[in-house]
């Protein structure tokens, strides 16, 4: 493995429509960490992602990708976005989903090629969605269509996974489940996770690093640095207090707007087209 | 019997049958698209759009056909420059077609010709073109046909999944113009048929009903082909033996696809192959992965 960082920030500032998103963000991630990034909605966290995939350029600073300057459609990074569903009677099956990542960016039409489809089958067997891959994928359950976005975003062998909230609209079980092949890809592989999230607890027994970030501020660490509450009351400028309570981390605050604190979930979850959780 | 045999022995009608077939081809690959990205209203304003174009290249004695192209695209440049992004799209698209039919309304009232070619343009002329018809109509389908399969793949990538396709490097901002280019050209063609008013039957209709018959990408292009053929052709000669408009038959037939495929044939193959799926989605899930150390 080799020491240069799998992700450099250089003194990064981000701004979105004239408003300053990132202040002045340094930190070296090493290859191998498995990297939450946190924090309150509206803090830039799917910014960080998108500055690193080349889709928006720091105001001020340097980010380093695996050696060199972000950009689009770099093959070392594979991308599991933000839960959006798919319409219910779109044609297109999990395995079809996969195999984009392969070779869905080239021109041309995609005609039948064993390599690919050999590279597809291997990457749906890893995340154990074989069983379901030629099924429409619009009528798939929500944990369904996130085990086939990770074996999209893997297929093409990356050396840097990003995760935007790949928990979103999950129950407890495959909350687990999707956190537990990402770490697995992790050890196997020594690739590099930058997952987004809005709860740590889930992740939190195999998180090497967080990134929290409120308000254009930051703070990096070991969770058991960051996640104190000195050092979240500086974070967020006001009385905050870190609670462990069952082997959970909770962050409340006064200030923590609208109530936020870490457990919350960003969404409701998703119970319209669920047949694949039920038990 | 006999007698469709002796109608196919007049020019006009393999004229006919020739520029349908291409125009059917490209409806129906074109449909599946407009289907998967939702641009219903979009086609329509090309659609109308295309009309004033023609109404306008009438008023100056130039090819209508080259007209509803001309208007088409245009259309298509403005909606591409001004509304890429889905929720701002169908304002843009009601803003510029509002103005672009008034237009047409203009052009047409000063137009001293033959008032059957307006209507020739609303509802269809299939039985109509001539030979210099079919070739420029055989040329744009080919193109058509060609620039949709160089961009077949980034495109499927930015229509179903825009976030990873946009991270992988895929232009999907300029394909979405570049589509909207194929939707106008498409929509010159599928005018010949069926007209501005019915354009939906051939642009929607087939794409729609295909989507029901199976989940694999390619083969649902195939059936839309299929569809738009059937309907197109079988239009056209039902359309001869009985002296009613095309578009009457053509709009029937799709209707007749899209129910027997909604109603009657998905609800069964849903069935068939919803019990294995289900049974192994729950038995993947019994064995959970390893976990982490």
């Amino acid at each position: 493995m080799q020491d240069s960082p799998a992700v450099r920030f250089e003194g990064v500032t981000l701004s979105y429509g004239g408003r300053r998103i990132w202040s002045d963000l340094s930190l070296d991630i090493a290859p191998g960490t498995f990297v939450a990034i946190l924090g309150p909605n509206g803090s830039g966290k799917t910014s960080l992602l998108r500055a690193i995939l080349g889709l928006v350029q720091p105001s001020a600073g340097r980010i380093d990708v695996l050696g060199h300057a972000p950009h689009r459609g770099d093959p070392g990074i594979g991308y599991v976005p933000q839960h959006s569903s798919f319409d219910a009677e779109l044609p297109f099956r999990g395995r079809d989903l996969v195999r984009l990542g392969v070779d869905g960016h080239r021109w041309g039409v995609a005609w039948s090629d064993p390599t690919a489809d050999a590279r597809v089958a291997r990457a749906l067997a890893a995340v154990e969605a074989g069983t379901y891959a030629d099924a429409p994928i619009g009528r798939l359950s929500g944990g369904e269509q996130q085990r086939l976005r990770i074996a999209q975003a893997l297929v093409g062998d990356p050396r840097i996974l990003l995760c935007d909230e790949p928990l979103a609209n999950l129950d407890l079980r495959y909350q687990q489940t999707i956190t537990d092949l990402i770490a697995g890809w992790r050890d196997r592989t020594g690739g590099t996770v930058l997952f987004v999230t809005h709860d740590v607890n889930p992740v939190l027994r195999v998180v090497d690093q967080v990134l929290f970030v409120v308000n254009g501020r930051w703070a990096a660490g070991t969770p058991d640095e960051v996640l104190r509450s000195e050092r979240m009351s500086d974070l967020y400028g006001s009385h905050v207090d870190v609670v462990r309570v069952h082997g959970r981390i909770l962050v409340v605050g006064e200030s923590t707007e609208s109530g936020f604190n870490i457990e919350e979930p960003h969404h409701p979850p998703d119970v319209v087209v669920d047949h694949g959780d039920a038990p | 019997m006999d007698q469709l045999i002796a109608l196919l022995g007049y020019e006009f009608v393999q004229n006919a049958i020739a520029a349908g077939f291409v125009i059917a081809l490209v409806s129906g690959v074109v449909s599946g698209f407009v289907v998967a990205r939702n641009m219903s209203f979009a086609v329509h304003a090309l659609a109308e759009l295309g009309f004033t174009g023609s109404a306008g290249f009438l008023l100056l004695h130039l090819s209508p056909v080259l007209g509803l192209l001309f208007g088409s695209a245009l259309t298509a440049v403005f909606i591409g420059t001004l509304g890429v992004r889905a929720r701002g799209r169908d304002v843009v698209v009601g803003v510029v077609m509002a103005f672009g039919l008034g237009l047409g309304v203009l052009f047409i009232t000063l137009y001293k010709g033959y008032a059957n070619q307006a209507f020739a343009i609303l509802f269809g002329t299939i039985t109509g073109v001539s030979r210099d018809d079919v070739v420029l109509l055989v040329a744009i389908g080919a193109v058509t046909l060609l620039a949709l399969a160089a961009i077949y793949r980034p495109l499927v990538f930015a229509t179903v999944d825009p976030e990873v396709a946009e991270a992988r490097g895929v232009p999907v901002r300029t394909l979405a113009v570049v589509f909207l280019l194929i939707m106008a050209a498409a929509v010159a063609e599928a005018i010949q048929v069926v007209g501005v008013l019915l354009i939906l039957t051939l642009l929607i209709t087939p794409g729609a009903a295909a989507e029901r018959l199976t989940p694999r990408p390619g083969l649902a292009i195939a059936y839309a082909v299929a569809i738009a053929l059937l309907c197109t052709l079988g239009g056209i000669l039902l359309s001869l033996v009985t002296n009613a408009p095309v578009s009457v038959f053509v709009t029937s037939l799709s209707f007749a696809c899209y129910l027997l495929a909604r109603f009657a044939i998905a609800p069964r193959r849903r069935e068939l192959r919803a019990a294995p799926v289900r049974a192994e989605a729950t038995s993947a899930h019994a064995h959970e992965v390893p976990k982490a150390g």
